[in-house]
């Protein structure tokens, strides 16, 4: 039996073990994922992100228990950094979440960015796919703690909860571009702390100042003290009250439609780059034109242009498997 | 083809609250190329089997200092076992008398590392005990 039709089956060895593939790029895992991918798009994803210390998974560890007592199965992927230097990477997520690890209706899965940009891991989205064809009905990412600009997981999830906590800098840091355009929903979490009320008159200004048209969502900052659950039945209603916005507008086909084609996109370059560059390696074209460029007879400009002219008809794409 | 990644699970079973040397060894474990999912302080057996399984890891490091190794060690094996995930590897380290390590390696224990062991000899016991799942 294939890993697929025993996940299908509720093996979880299994999908971690398929888990496990996909992030080490196995091609055999390409197999499976196409055996699942017909049994997905029932989950509902949501993604968690801001900056390190921020509470994330506190909150990912609260937002499950409160989904499980609605009687939702929930999947959770965390994903923390791997040493630049090194290519290791301490995983801690698990440590606020852990208490979880032994309910049935509960899969947890700590991934490594492995040099991955963006906040996610490259492997997020199939993991993703894995616990959804698994019949998980919540999916919750949590993102590397990001700064700025890593918003990949806006075309990851269905509402995306930026996190933020007090005291991490000013309004003008609250109006630059970036993770502050992403929020379907803005958290203050530690609300207990000084200058909370500041930070949420800050982010509610920021949202304030952005043009809205009419039928289009408007963003709410709320607040939660994720360590001893408070505002954590806020933050579930306003989630349901986002997925309801989607799907009664028709934005969500909007959404997945975006989803899709830069799911589609991202493996096509993959896909493209990996064979491409595999046949320059081999035929050794590459070689010149490193050499090339190390004497300045050769422009990489240049370079490029002739290699795609002259090498792509030759190129053995790799088919299935 | 990429390389397969080592993924350890480093648990802290019972009740003791001392995780500097959980986190020595998983920042070693680290620094050695190895992704660790550490699962943090108190955790029942059941916890960290089904920790490990998720995770898929290859491995189990197990610290404790508590002198409960007798009776929780084994039980961690013995679930691995009931799951049918026994081809993890478990190992353990702490505050353990000589006298008890026979005991605990014939339930399953496939080293102990008492103080004093310096990261290096663990990490290198690891790259030569336990390889990355085929």
């Amino acid at each position: 039996m294939s890993l697929a039709e025993k996940i299908l089956q509720g093996d979880i060895r299994s999908a971690a073990r398929l888990m496990r593939d996909i992030d080490d790029g196995l091609r055999s895992s390409v197999e499976e994922l196409k055996k699942l991918y017909p049994h997905t798009g029932r989950a509902y994803i949501i993604g968690l992100t801001g900056p390190p210390g921020a509470g994330k998974s506190t909150l990912v560890d609260q937002l499950t228990a409160a989904y499980r007592k609605a009687g939702k199965r929930v999947g959770v992927v965390a994903i923390d950094p791997t040493s630049p230097f090194t290519g290791g990477a301490i995983l801690g997520d698990r440590i606020r979440m852990n208490r979880h690890a032994d309910d049935d209706g509960v899969f947890i899965r700590s991934l490594a960015t492995r040099g991955h940009l963006g906040g996610l891991s490259r492997s997020t989205g199939n993991v993703v796919n894995v616990m959804d064809a698994m019949g998980m009905d919540i999916v919750i990412i949590e993102t590397v703690g990001v700064g700025q600009d890593e918003i990949d997981i806006v075309r990851m999830a269905h509402t995306t909860a930026v996190v933020m906590v007090p005291g991490l800098g000013d309004d003008i840091q609250a109006i630059k571009a970036g993770i502050l355009e992403i929020g379907d929903v803005f958290v203050v979490n530690k609300a207990d702390r000084d200058g909370a009320e500041r930070t949420v008159r800050e982010l509610a200004t920021m949202l304030d100042m952005k043009p809205s048209k009419p039928g289009e969502w408007q963003a709410k900052v709320l607040k939660t003290e994720a360590q001893c659950n408070r505002g954590i039945e806020e933050l579930v209603a306003e989630i349901q009250a986002h997925r309801d916005f989607l799907f009664s507008t028709g934005a969500i086909n909007h959404l997945l439609e975006e989803r899709n084609a830069s799911m589609f996109m991202d493996l096509l370059k993959d896909r493209l780059f990996s064979d491409f560059f595999a046949h320059i390696k081999v035929n050794g074209r590459f070689r010149q034109i490193i050499d090339g460029m190390m004497t300045r007879e050769k422009d990489p400009y240049t370079a490029v242009e002739e290699i795609l002219t002259e090498e792509t008809g030759k190129v053995k794409w790799t088919g299935s498997a | 083809m990429t390389e397969r990644k080592l993924r350890v699970l480093v648990g802290k079973p019972g009740l003791d609250g001392h995780d500097r040397g959980a986190k020595i060894i998983s920042r070693a474990f680290r620094d050695a190329g190895f992704e660790i999912i550490y699962t943090g302080l108190h955790q029942t057996p059941e916890q960290i089997v089904a920790a490990a399984i998720q995770e898929d890891v290859d491995c189990v490091g197990l610290s404790i200092l508590s002198g409960a190794h007798n009776t929780l060690l084994p039980q961690v094996c013995q679930i691995l076992k009931e799951k049918k995930a026994d081809d993890i590897v478990v190992f353990g380290g702490g505050v353990i008398p000589d006298d008890d390590i026979p005991g605990l390696k014939s339930a399953g224990i496939k080293e102990v590392f008492t103080p004093g062991t310096s990261t290096d000899d663990i990490v290198a016991w690891v790259r030569n005990n336990v390889h990355p799942r085929a």
